[in-house]
């Protein structure tokens, strides 16, 4: 069978886009443990409704909580970085814009994740 | 690398494939797109979790400030709607978790999905802001 493929490219098996099926996995991936971690923040958060900031630092700052909410912000972060790709992949179709904003979504992300990191870790350890 | 220079080379004009405009609106369709605006109002949102966060981490001063204006019905209308966007997404990604399986992809199996994602999602976010209001 004819084919155009490098035999490098076909033992790597990562097509065009050089990730093979990482996009998609990932997706699905942090998808599945948003749920668990989405309803462990909303509960959370009722929880905290009224309290006063001492309480709610007392709280987030808790080292089982506070591993909790990291891995509630990696999650999505990660998430919302591979969902905003496709949008954009899909509605920007210039290459030096749509690169422009592709760089720009996942400084957003990174923003998001480390920003939000650095708050709960400071209440963590920062006293 | 191997990208086409326009000026050198200009490039007809491409049959593009139809877009929405040319659909009836059908209601899987409606919660597919809705899917994907809740996903970006999500993403956008998370600026007030980070705000929040970060308030937390300031102190009682800044904080207080900051849940004064989540708490004004303002900020609790923007809270409402994002709590409905959450619900909703996880309720339409859930749906697409059952269809990652190839089951339920049949026309009125996919339909009762989508009817069960939209009153699922309006359902759990009364619940949960019937809970909050109790609780706070």
């Amino acid at each position: 069978m004819r084919d155009l493929k490098t035999p490098y490219s076909r033992i790597t098996g990562l097509g065009s886009a050089k990730e093979g099926s990482d996009h998609f996995w990932h997706q699905r991936l942090t998808a599945v443990a948003n749920i668990p971690l989405i309803l462990f923040f909303i509960i959370s958060l009722i929880s905290l409704l009224g309290s006063d900031h001492a309480t709610v630092v007392n709280y987030l700052g808790s080292p089982f909580v506070s591993a909790l909410m990291l891995m509630v912000i990696l999650s999505v972060v990660i998430h919302m970085r591979l969902g905003m790709q496709v949008i954009i992949e899909d509605y920007v179709h210039g290459e030096l814009p749509k690169i422009a904003c592709l760089m720009l979504n996942t400084f957003f992300a990174v923003f998001v994740g480390l920003v939000s990191a650095v708050a709960l870790l400071k209440m963590s350890f920062g006293g | 690398m191997a990208d086409i220079n326009p000026d050198a080379m200009p490039l007809k004009a491409r049959p593009l494939s139809p877009h929405l405009q040319v659909y009836k609106p059908l209601f899987t369709m409606m919660m597919s797109i809705f899917h994907r605006i809740t996903g970006a109002a999500l993403y956008v949102g998370t600026l007030l979790v980070v705000w929040w966060l970060v308030a937390a981490a300031a102190g009682p001063t800044y904080f207080n400030w900051v849940n004064g204006i989540f708490g004004s019905w303002f900020g609790r209308l923007v809270l409402f709607g994002y709590t409905w966007a959450a619900m909703h997404h996880m309720l339409g990604g859930m749906r697409h978790l059952v269809w990652d399986t190839g089951k339920w992809l049949e026309v009125e199996k996919a339909q009762l999905l989508a009817k069960a994602t939209l009153a699922g999602s309006l359902g759990l976010t009364l619940l949960i802001w019937v809970i909050g209001y109790a609780v706070g």
